[in-house]
């Protein structure tokens, strides 16, 4: 039982006064992903059944190794705002908030990391 | 963590049925929900037969004649009974909207009624409006301006700003749209919701009003405002035809304005 009135906690704790920069990032990986998404598709239909050093020698060319990092950061940062909503939306216990929100922040930087370092790795030595 | 179990209440049994007494023609099921906050038990449907012949064509018009003549214990809200007060909002062959202006001819075979979804069920029909209200007090849906009005007129608006309003001030606030809304229903205690949205922006685009800055501050929040994701519920389900997804759509543009 409680005996607050109703409008007591809808004013809660107050506004946090953001929530604007993620829904925007949101929309502008979304647009930066567009291009990037149907340049990857294409480019990899394009080479399917090539030996790794084809693919090593055309990911190893600055214009696709750029467009390859920036596909991973969009990508990365796009997929880490879009699972934070579902978190926010669908749990509610404030510690499997908090962990579950972890364990997506920190993860999809430690993959974006890999990802990246895939690329360097290949575009430096092929 | 996520709830997988329904809470109490959830699972609804057959009830009674109430068969027409005379033999009319142009019988029509009513399949209502029923639950008593004071018998114990859990929410059952009840089946009441109607004669449309001896009926009024809407919804509420069975309604009526149904806690009249066959069932007293009945319990909903209704006042104007022409679509302008928002109080016999309920879930109608599956969809929210008002009982007085949604023909029964427009339901094809049974017509099934719920309360609106989602919400505490006071009894039978009449949900628990309290915290919705409380939302719409939060946002304080009146004009705030630092400058005192003129001493001999009142606030005079352009008929072109005057404009803006169309589409907005015809909200009666019956709150079918927040309840048909996903998010609302998950995250209703810190989610605004589409008609409460609706009525800030209502005052966000009034141009007598000088607390646009602050209202927005008010409403910029992960829960309050962004928990809308444009699934549209909202603006399909409205009984008076309004679009609360695209007020909120422009309150989030009037937020990415004022970043610069």
């Amino acid at each position: 039982m409680s005996l607050k009135t109703p409008l007591g906690p809808v004013r809660g704790l107050g506004s946090a006064r953001s929530g604007t920069r993620h829904w925007w990032m949101q929309r502008v990986t979304a647009v930066a992903l567009l291009p990037l998404t149907l340049w990857f598709v294409f480019s990899v239909i394009s080479h399917a059944g090539a030996e790794y050093g084809e693919m090593a020698i055309w990911l190893a060319t600055p214009f696709n190794a750029i467009l390859m990092l920036l596909l991973i950061a969009a990508t990365f940062h796009h997929l880490q705002l879009g699972l934070q909503v579902v978190v926010e939306d669908y749990i509610h216990g404030e510690a499997a908030k908090v962990a579950v929100m972890l364990v997506i922040k920190l993860a999809s930087v430690a993959l974006a990391v890999a990802a990246a370092f895939a690329v360097l790795k290949v575009a430096f030595t092929a | 963590m996520a709830e997988f179990a329904l809470p109490a209440n959830s699972k609804i049994g057959k009830g009674t049925s109430w068969p027409v007494k005379s033999g009319g023609k142009n019988v029509r099921k009513f399949n209502i929900y029923r639950w008593n906050p004071d018998d114990g038990k859990t929410p059952q449907v009840d089946t009441y037969e109607v004669d449309l012949d001896e009926c009024g064509p809407m919804v509420l018009d069975a309604l009526i004649k149904i806690k009249n003549e066959v069932d007293q214990t009945l319990t909903f809200r209704r006042s104007c009974r022409e679509g302008i007060c928002g109080s016999c909002a309920m879930n109608i062959d599956g969809t929210n909207t008002l009982a007085c202006t949604k023909f029964i001819d427009d339901v094809k075979e049974e017509v099934n009624i719920y309360p609106l979804p989602h919400m505490k069920v006071v009894k039978d029909l009449v949900p628990d409006l309290n915290n919705a209200y409380a939302q719409l007090a939060s946002v304080e849906p009146w004009l705030k301006s630092k400058t005192p009005p003129p001493p001999d007129k009142e606030r005079l608006q352009t008929p072109e700003d005057r404009r803006k309003l169309d589409g907005l001030y015809e909200c009666i606030l019956c709150f079918s749209c927040a309840t048909s809304c996903p998010s609302y229903w998950w995250n209703s205690e810190r989610y605004l919701g589409p008609a409460v949205l609706l009525q800030a922006y209502r005052w966000l685009v009034d141009s007598r009003d000088e607390a646009t800055g602050e209202r927005l501050d008010n409403l910029e929040d992960p829960f309050r405002l962004y928990r809308c994701h444009t699934i549209m519920n909202c603006s399909k389900t409205c009984p008076k035809g309004l679009n609360p997804a695209k007020a909120i759509a422009e309150i989030k543009k009037m937020m990415v304005a004022r970043q610069g």
